[in-house]
């Protein structure tokens, strides 16, 4: 059955309504959740406020329980989902300036729109200083495609690198971020901040 | 006091909820279009679009803006994350309306001016703008989705991601804390 626009289920054209209804509800599950607020975000790094690490995981972990049901009842063909690329060399080089970018900025780009849209001119600045970096990349891109293509690994997924089953990976994920809720409960007790 | 507090802390969504419709939402993605949810790529769409229209010279020159708008049938606009993301700007702000945090302002700790915090955002978007094309996605296409799908380069971005900023985080503590 799924993913729905693979099998012609829907048309090219539904499919881009869909990622706009779609995008309403990142956009809303972001925002209320308190992703506009840089100040917000940047806790998980001190530890006065770990929301972006309960969300995030929490996320990533539903929805991968989500794949992995679906694909044993026969709801989707997981070999038709996108499965991004490891190119490693840029995957940790481009997570390092992501990262830095991060801690100084406060936002990442979804987060930044979601400021945006509800009047922080901080989140609107971060935007604009979005396009200007992926302008210098794509201007310059002919100095650094050589970092951009190396060390092309294909598709592969966790699992199968580690040698183990998806299952037996996702068990061990949900116990790690388990770990992680505890310590980012304990560290929010521990290094308070006033709400703003 | 105490209501106020009560009130304040109620005012965002439950984390955890918060994570388990955010899954939801990926899961959705995943099932109806075979990808997950993206934010960088729609700027990227815009900046092709934008420089071929008024740079088609130096567009041309780049290997990057090239490949992606040819690529997208010569229509780097008409992708699935321009349209998702131009419903993150609507989600977001109903979002906002409902919870009453509608407002212009620049968010910052007391101990730094405004000024200096549009700075930093501005520095930081660049530095993250850059790296999300490096990194073939930000922390939505590349962290969230890709760790969703298992993917090995997703893990690994998302490690660089929040180890890097772990690490330098000592240092910018005056500008949060």
């Amino acid at each position: 059955m799924g993913p729905l626009v693979i099998n012609e289920i829907i048309s090219e054209n539904t499919n881009l309504f869909l990622a706009f209804i779609i995008g309403i509800g990142f956009g809303f599950v972001l925002e209320s959740s308190g992703f506009s607020s840089s100040r917000k975000l940047a806790g998980v790094f001190y530890g006065y406020d770990t929301v972006v690490l309960k969300v995030f995981f929490t996320g990533a972990i539903t929805c991968m329980l989500g794949l992995l049901f679906f694909s044993l009842f026969g709801w989707i063909d997981l070999n038709l989902v996108y499965v991004n690329p490891t190119y490693l060399t840029s995957a940790v080089v481009g997570g390092i300036i992501m990262g830095a970018g991060f801690i100084i900025g406060g936002f990442c780009p979804g987060t930044s729109f979601c400021g945006a849209a509800i009047g922080k001119l901080d989140a609107m600045v971060f935007v604009v200083g979005l396009f200007l970096g992926v302008l210098i990349f794509g201007l310059g891109y002919n100095l650094w495609d050589g970092l951009y293509m190396a060390k092309n690994l294909g598709a592969p997924k966790i699992s199968e690198s580690l040698g183990m089953s998806d299952g037996i990976f996702a068990l061990i994920l949900i116990l790690i971020a388990l770990a992680m809720f505890t310590a980012g409960e304990w560290a929010e007790k521990k290094f308070p901040r006033e709400e703003y | 006091m105490t209501e106020t507090k009560e009130v304040k802390k109620t005012k965002y969504l439950n984390p955890y909820l918060g994570g388990v419709l955010l899954g939801l939402v990926l899961l959705s993605a995943n099932f109806i279009a075979g990808r997950g949810l993206g934010a960088s790529g729609a700027i990227k769409s815009t900046i092709v679009a934008t420089m071929t229209t008024v740079a088609p010279v130096a567009s041309e020159k780049s290997g990057f803006i090239k490949e992606f708008r040819e690529s997208h049938g010569g229509k780097p606009m008409k992708t699935w994350l321009v349209f998702e993301m131009l419903g993150v700007l609507v989600g977001g702000f109903i979002s906002g309306a409902l919870a009453g945090r509608l407002k212009f302002k620049v968010e910052h700790s007391p101990k730094i001016t405004s000024r200096k915090r549009l700075f930093l955002a501005l520095t930081g978007g660049a530095l993250f703008g850059f790296g999300s094309q490096l990194g073939r996605g930000c922390t939505s296409g590349a962290a969230l989705s890709g760790m969703a799908v298992l993917s090995l380069g997703g893990f690994i971005t998302m490690m660089a991601i929040f180890g890097t900023a772990y690490a330098l985080a000592y240092f910018f503590r005056k500008n949060w804390i």
